[in-house]
């Protein structure tokens, strides 16, 4: 399992940086897969609500008016049609690779296991909901899934009469059957919709919209396609007929052919075979978790920026048990805390500049406390290598502590977000280091999916904790790769010393005023 | 110059992607059968006779029950299996025996085969069994029939509308 992780991550990382190059990093595609399932969603169910004024329910009327929808009106509800098929195949292409994606980097274990196992469910209903589309149409593709969905349920043991008998000729159809099938089409979304809902619940500021760049292209892309290529019906249906060869959406149906080669009921247990093992993926093996963040109530003042920046929702803010004078204190939920210490890096508290003999911020790892942060930033002074003394700050997944051979001092934290400014100032202020390096992961692809932005705009001095102004910017470099990007952080660190060779000596070290 | 080659890879990117869902929403085709072929459809669903047959009640017994549920016989559920079978030009095609559905046995016994055949004519016979009898059939028909290519041919099965009918 593990082997087979690794080599999708590189996969992933290859494609991805040819993405990086034409994109960027913060609009790569491959990091918006998520939006990009409710962006097509939409687009597919604002299509489908227009195209259900014009459809007609009946043996006859189905495919004459869905005739009138492809051709008539071709420049509105052609396009919708048109739309409505390839925004769903879109949406098949994109949750595949977004499973696929956190499968990789291995976002399904432990505390995630949440949105894997409520996404998992998802990707049946959306095969469900298109081949349920496809028999709306009763062209002759929709005659062939028809009956071989009928011949393939009826290889459950379940049912008294064969359902197929339904498809025998056009006397044993009834109009009814097309009532049904427009109530499984317009029903199943909706509780698909329940289910992504359900699905984003423990993270916090959920992405449900692609960046505008992305979604403009990505409509225009479809647009130009379904008027380039326009969905079309094929012949109309007429049971009598065999519909030998039919044009196929490989998309939806890649199960239908392997029903000539394996019986219904085997195949019916492969596929909820194989949904059940990816269903288990997050428990194979399972994850170690460390522990989560405790909140000292002695040094907590119910600020809530450790609530406001937790991107997995599990920090609530409870009326004060304590006594004290605050209104508020933070309360850690342990079913949804990963331990990624984006609260201690908010926590105004986690500071090195403390007096007291003990360093205990308001919230924090008790795998990594913030005191032994310090006596690592200490320590770190003494790593020196040849050139300005560079101490880097890195997030575990940020693939950085190569950088260690490069001479440079490497502190890895959970998250890069899980570092208080505050320090970034005390190594600088005393002359710990000549400049600091922040690594994290990629722009828009945090592992802890807001790490990478919140510490982005502490640094810019537009998100609560601030670094300090008077912290010289040409001394910090914010580096934001992919973790297979070695070169890159190389190169980085190389730059970033001749950057700091340049510079003139800062004043001296301000300890006194600072403790 | 990169930023041009920025935006020519997005359109590359963009296109593979329209071309990616504008082919195979639709290609390649999906051969499903020969189109040189005919195909037959056998469905069937038939309650055969019940296992035992139902017994007369006395006046007697008839009182015991109540008012409301009062009947004149008394019938175990469980149904008798389907026996079918099918030639096609006095080859035998289909032998098989359907078991009754439902928990107790007492529901129809149902069939559904499809099968090519080349095209032309055939004579066809179908019979099925429906009853405890050991020989001769309860239903049958043979008729000789022309199957074209690409099409359907359904064998059918009503009880109410006298047996077989071919289609």
């Amino acid at each position: 399992m593990a082997l087979l992780k690794r080599l999708l991550l590189r996969l992933f990382e290859r494609v991805e940086l040819v993405f990086d190059f034409a994109f960027g990093q913060g609009l790569n595609p491959f990091v918006w897969l998520g939006a990009f399932g409710w962006y097509f969603f939409w687009i597919v169910a604002g299509s489908g609500i227009y195209l259900y004024i014009f459809f007609d329910t009946g043996i006859t009327n189905a495919y004459e008016s869905v005739e009138y929808i492809t051709n008539d009106q071709w420049y509105l509800a052609g396009v919708m049609r048109s739309l409505h098929r390839y925004a769903s195949d879109a949406l098949v292409v994109v949750v595949i690779l977004h499973m696929s994606r956190e499968f990789a980097l291995d976002r399904l274990r432990g505390k995630h296991f949440f949105a894997w196992i409520t996404g998992v469910p998802g990707l049946f209903f959306i095969y469900l909901c298109g081949i349920s589309g496809y028999w709306l149409v009763w062209d002759q593709l929709a005659q062939y899934i028809a009956i071989a969905t009928a011949e393939w349920l009826d290889s459950l043991p379940v049912f008294g009469e064969p359902i197929a008998s339904n498809f025998l000729n056009s006397t044993t159809l009834a109009d009814r059957f097309f009532t049904l099938m427009v109530f499984i089409h317009i029903f199943v979304p909706l509780f698909m919709l329940l289910l992504m809902w359900v699905h984003i619940q423990r993270h916090a500021r959920a992405r449900v919209n692609p960046p505008r760049p992305l979604a403009i292209g990505t409509g225009v892309v479809l647009v130009a396609l379904s008027l380039v290529h326009p969905a079309v019906s094929q012949a109309p249906a007429d049971l009598d007929v065999v519909p030998a060869v039919v044009g196929f959406d490989w998309f939806y149906l890649p199960a239908y052919p392997l029903l000539e080669v394996i019986p219904g009921g085997s195949l019916w247990l492969l596929i909820f075979g194989t949904l059940f093992v990816i269903a288990i993926l997050p428990w194979v093996p399972p994850a170690r978790t460390p522990p989560v963040a405790v909140v000292s109530l002695d040094n907590c003042n119910g600020c809530a920026r450790c609530f406001a920046d937790c991107p997995y929702s599990a920090i609530a803010m409870l009326p004060r048990s304590d006594g004290k004078a605050y209104d508020t204190e933070a309360v850690v939920n342990p079913d949804h805390c990963v331990s990624c210490g984006l609260c201690v890096g908010a926590c105004p508290t986690a500071t090195p500049y403390r007096r007291a003999t003990a360093i205990v911020p308001g919230i924090e790892l008790p795998g990594h406390p913030v005191a032994e942060l310090r006596e690592q930033t200490i320590a770190a002074a003494e790593q020196g290598a040849a050139g300005p003394r560079v101490l880097v700050y890195a997030c575990e997944h940020s693939g950085v502590e190569s950088l260690r051979e490069q001479g440079a001092a490497v502190i890895t934290l959970p998250c890069i977000a899980a570092l208080p400014p505050s320090f970034v100032d005390f190594a600088l202020s005393r002359r710990l280091a000549e400049g600091v390096m922040l690594a994290g992961c990629a722009d828009g692809d945090c592992y802890h999916r807001l790490g990478g932005e919140w510490m982005r705009q502490r640094l810019a001095s537009e998100r609560d904790p601030y670094l300090r102004q008077r912290v010289d910017r040409e001394r910090v470099l914010y580096l934001r790769t992919r973790p297979s990007s070695h070169g890159e952080h190389a190169a980085a660190l190389a730059g970033f010393r001749c950057r700091l060779a340049g510079l003139p000596e800062p004043s001296p070290a301000k300890r006194r005023h600072d403790e | 110059m990169n930023k041009i080659a920025r935006y020519a890879a997005q359109a590359i990117a963009y296109l593979a992607f329209a071309a990616l869902l504008g082919y195979f929403a639709t290609m390649p085709p999906y051969e499903y059968g020969d189109p040189a072929m005919s195909t037959v459809k056998v469905s069937l669903s038939h309650a055969a006779s019940r296992v035992k047959p139902c017994v007369q009640l006395t006046p007697e017994q008839i009182a015991e029950f109540a008012a409301n549920m009062r009947r004149t016989e008394a019938c175990e559920r469980a149904r008798l299996p389907l026996v079918l079978e099918l030639d096609i030009d006095d080859e035998p095609v289909l032998r098989l025996t359907a078991a009754p559905t439902g928990m107790w046995s007492d529901g129809p016994a149902s069939v559904y085969q499809r099968f090519d055949i080349s095209p032309g004519e055939h004579r066809l016979s179908v019979r099925i069994r429906d009853t405890a009898r050991t020989e001769g059939w309860d239903y049958e028909r043979s008729d000789s029939v022309t199957l074209e290519a690409g099409r359907y041919f359904t064998v059918s099965f009503k009880a109410e509308n006298g047996g077989f009918s071919f289609r």
